[in-house]
């Protein structure tokens, strides 16, 4: 390689054409074989906005942070109207269809436990219900700008992001065993059921 | 809503950007209809994350029309990254996703009781389940040189 170090510069000095120097800043986490993970960061954060929110960190939270930055980039780059909010909005709009589902689910199998004995009517009533919301589901997936602008409307874009908030620090409630830094602002109290069923 | 500024003597009060880079609001200013001067702390958050210049290079490559939703959205994430420096909003789409796995899992566990007793008299057939497949909620992003949100456990610390 052209530096006179041993290793190949890593992929953050490679796209800023300078040396790398044994302490980088960048080097542990965008290696050389991840061309495109440091540049999607670069674009989104640009390379000092980076090195300082790694400097705030601990080493050891560092891989995790820039892991997060790159998939936020990723995000953004993907979809530059949304980025990362949109995911957040799709989650949550799966999330509530799943328990309005559950809940659905449930009541039809507590009939069934109750009644003990079915009726070939129950049957067909059951089933048609649960085709047209397989079908309705399938067609949400592929999500389209359209479906996103959705979740934002509603007259003040700030107000969305204040709902989505909201929404936020109840789901955060429940970490998971997935490590998190201290998050000011953050409900921690471990809350099961983040979504109220509409 | 900061408009116009001109230079003459009086002149609309700049917008929030403006105002932070101590810089004219001039009229085309790009900033202006989505910082106003009276929330300085979304452009604060924005600027501290994203970079002026990068969110200026983000709006001129996106419609008129879906700036606001853009800014507001950067400003969303900046305040989640502020917030939590490690994670920022990534961290809570790690607890939807998890959190959709599981209803999944429970939706999944019902569906099948249900099944169990339409097939004891339907025999071979094979009814449609309450809601949908799976699948559900693994945003993969850009598979090959990061997983994040597949392995939940992925950062060693």
């Amino acid at each position: 390689m052209a530096s006179s170090s041993t290793t190949s510069p890593c992929a953050a000095c490679k796209f800023l054409r300078r040396k790398c120097l044994p302490e980088c800043v960048f080097a542990p986490y965008f290696p050389p074989d991840q061309p495109q993970k440091f540049a999607n960061v670069h674009k989104v954060f640009g390379a000092s906005n980076v090195t300082k929110l790694l400097n705030e960190l601990q080493p050891h939270q560092r891989e995790d942070a820039v892991n997060s930055l790159a998939y936020e980039a990723d995000m953004r780059l993907r979809d530059p109207v949304y980025g990362c909010v949109g995911v957040i909005s799709l989650l949550q709009h799966q999330l509530r269809q799943l328990q309005m589902d559950l809940s659905c689910a449930k009541s039809e199998l507590s009939k069934y436990q109750n009644l003990g004995l079915l009726h070939h009517h129950h049957h067909q009533g059951t089933i048609n219900l649960a085709h047209d919301r397989h079908h309705f589901h399938h067609q949400l997936f592929p999500v389209t700008n359209q479906q996103m602008i959705r979740a934002f409307d509603g007259g003040s874009g700030y107000d969305a992001s204040s709902l989505l908030a909201m929404n936020m620090s109840a789901s955060i409630g429940q970490l998971g065993g997935f490590p998190q830094s201290r998050a000011a602002g953050t409900a921690a109290d471990g809350r099961r059921t983040p979504v109220e069923p509409s | 809503m900061a408009s116009s500024s001109s230079s003459s003597s009086y002149s609309n009060p700049p917008c929030a950007a403006c105002k932070f880079l101590r810089r004219k609001c001039l009229s085309g200013c790009i900033f202006a209809p989505y910082f106003p001067p009276e929330e300085p702390t979304k452009f604060a958050n924005v600027h501290k994350i994203f970079g002026a210049s990068n969110v200026s290079k983000l709006l001129n490559e996106i419609l008129p029309q879906q700036r606001e939703d853009a800014v507001n959205s950067l400003a969303y994430e900046a305040e989640a990254r502020l917030k939590d420096p490690v994670y920022g909003c990534v961290g809570a789409i790690s607890v939807l996703q998890r959190q959709v796995l599981q209803l999944q899992k429970e939706l999944d566990a019902t569906n099948a009781d249900l099944m169990r007793y339409t097939n004891n008299e339907m025999g071979a057939y094979n009814p449609r389940r309450v809601g949908y497949g799976s699948g559900v909620g693994s945003y993969n992003p850009n598979p090959g040189y990061y997983s994040y949100g597949e392995n939940p456990g992925h950062g060693n610390n």
